[in-house]
């Protein structure tokens, strides 16, 4: 296996959910200073009845091409799923979609779905009555 | 797309004329040494030139150059040999926090079997201060291991007034210095720098991967480590690696060519270069280690807000070839040890990238460089939020 995959490192040099989202409805972020790694994921949310919806979502990493490249796929993955789908959403999606991760690299996965928890968090936080 | 390779402390592309002189011994003259027919005598005596080579070089007898495999196994060799021959009940040793992981993890392997081990901090720029040493030492110090330069930041060490502060304090402790990074550059004579043991690697220095060697000053109390047939005096059994010893010896050959003189002034300029316009023309970027007591070739600077494996994947995409100082992409998500060392934040340990340049870098390769870092040191922090 190559070490950065040619999937990989087509996210990482042009990710297409970079940046911040104005007035988002969710913001997650979390560190992993074990690797140095920070993420944040911005939301934007639409209300569909009872359920949540993710319009959007973006995010910012400071870490290596593994994570910036995983923290795309995860927004990409997210869209249109509702809160209790998108905190369903792992490793083996985004490595579906990017190809297999080399194993020291696979807890960027898990990182980035402890941004989109927080992220929803957030958004539960900022709406209760 | 050109590429460009700015890795030259991870490793160098050998040297024609080694390349040259080892193929001969891959096909014509296949000999084992050990034997007393003509392929064998030949290849024997190869080893003796190459033998010859090293002892020029570093100032001392051929019969004190023990061929390894490796640095690492010269390293290894260094410190659990003398260890395993200084017939002491509790021993106690010394090195520095810096060092390359061949000393290092033997250093802490020491430690698990019973055995003192004493650190030594370095300052803000990467330098072991002699006196800091000078109060670590004790009755049962048996072993100061120390790098001539580090690999990381090439921050140099004082080795010779180190070597002469041992003598002074006790003629019996043992001195040790790594000198795989620094001898493309600085004086490796032994009795100048007053060491007892000194490893050299081949692929450092336009030779070969797979062979190292270590110099054991006479007399020196060593056992082996590895066992078997009783080659290199009976301190590295195993059939010598016949090609890889000519190819070292014959890059050993290069580095005292006077041409190489001028080329280091050329790599130093280079350097100089780098870290102006670097530092210049990046906000937010900081040269780790000493500016002056630094090799010629290593440019290690950090950067807020982009981390150092992206830089290098970045960089790679450009066809530029370096590294980070981090351990990160060797598989292990610590931060380099190195850069913590020398006081730095894990964040900053982890946004560093280090340029090691060689003699075939050209003006070109700096000047893209420079062309080429200040855009993705941008894109990255844009992708991290940074402001």
């Amino acid at each position: 296996m190559e070490y950065y995959s040619k999937k990989i490192i087509n996210r990482f040099m042009h990710p297409k959910n970079l940046g911040k989202i104005k007035e988002a409805d969710g913001i997650g972020d979390t560190t992993n200073l074990r690797c140095g790694d920070l993420m944040k994921i911005y939301l934007k949310v639409e209300k569909r009845g009872d359920e949540e919806i993710i319009k959007d979502a973006k995010f910012e990493t400071f870490g290596c091409g593994h994570a910036i490249a995983i923290s795309d796929m995860m927004c990409d993955l997210v869209k249109g799923k509702t809160f209790t789908e998108a905190l369903k959403v792992g490793y083996e999606d985004i490595a579906e979609e990017i190809g297999p991760i080399p194993p020291v690299k696979v807890h960027c996965a898990k990182l980035a779905q402890a941004a989109l928890k927080a992220a929803i968090e957030d958004y539960k936080e900022k709406t209760k009555l | 797309m050109p590429k460009i390779y700015l890795d030259y402390a991870a490793t160098t592309p050998c040297d024609p004329k080694v390349a040259k002189a080892m193929s001969v011994f891959l096909k014509k003259d296949f000999g084992n040494p050990s034997s007393i027919h003509n392929f064998g005598q030949k290849a024997s005596m190869a080893i003796g030139m190459a033998r010859q080579n090293l002892a020029e070089f570093l100032g001392c007898e051929s019969e004190e150059i023990v061929f390894t495999g490796s640095a690492t196994e010269a390293d290894n060799l260094a410190i659990f040999g003398t260890l395993k021959a200084v017939k002491i009940t509790k021993p106690h040793i010394i090195t520095s926090q810096i060092e390359h992981p061949a000393v290092l993890e033997s250093c802490r392997e020491l430690e698990r079997r019973g055995v003192e081990v004493t650190y030594l901090s370095v300052g803000k720029d990467g330098v072991v201060e002699v006196s800091e040493l000078k109060k670590a030492m004790k009755s049962n110090t048996v072993l100061v291991s120390i790098m001539y330069a580090n690999n990381e930041v090439g921050t140099i060490q004082p080795i010779a007034e180190i070597g002469e502060l041992i003598k002074k304090i006790n003629t019996k402790i043992l001195f040790h210095i790594d000198a795989v990074q620094a001898a493309n550059f600085l004086d490796c004579d032994v009795k100048k720098l007053g060491v007892d043991l000194l490893t050299l690697s081949g692929h450092k220095i336009y030779g070969p991967k797979g062979v190292g060697a270590l110099y054991v000053k006479r007399g020196t109390p060593i056992a082996p480590i590895i066992y078997g047939g009783g080659h290199e005096r009976g301190l590295r059994s195993g059939t010598e690696n016949v090609a890889g010893i000519v190819g070292l010896g014959q890059a050993v050959k290069e580095i005292q060519n006077p041409k190489l003189k001028i080329q280091n002034i050329r790599i130093r300029q280079f350097r100089d270069k780098l870290i102006k316009t670097i530092l210049k023309i990046i906000p937010a970027s900081r040269l780790n280690g000493s500016l002056t007591q630094r090799l010629a070739n290593n440019v290690n600077i950090s950067f807020d807000g982009a981390e150092g494996e992206a830089i290098v994947v970045a960089l790679d995409q450009k066809g530029i070839a370096c590294s980070t100082g981090s351990a990160c992409s060797s598989g292990s998500l610590e931060p380099s040890h190195v850069l913590l060392a020398l006081g730095l934040s894990e964040e900053a340990a982890h946004g560093s990238l280090r340029l090691t340049l060689g003699k075939y870098n050209t003006a070109k390769d700096i000047e893209k460089i420079i062309k080429v870092l200040p855009v993705i040191i941008q894109r990255l922090r844009k992708i991290s939020g940074y402001k």
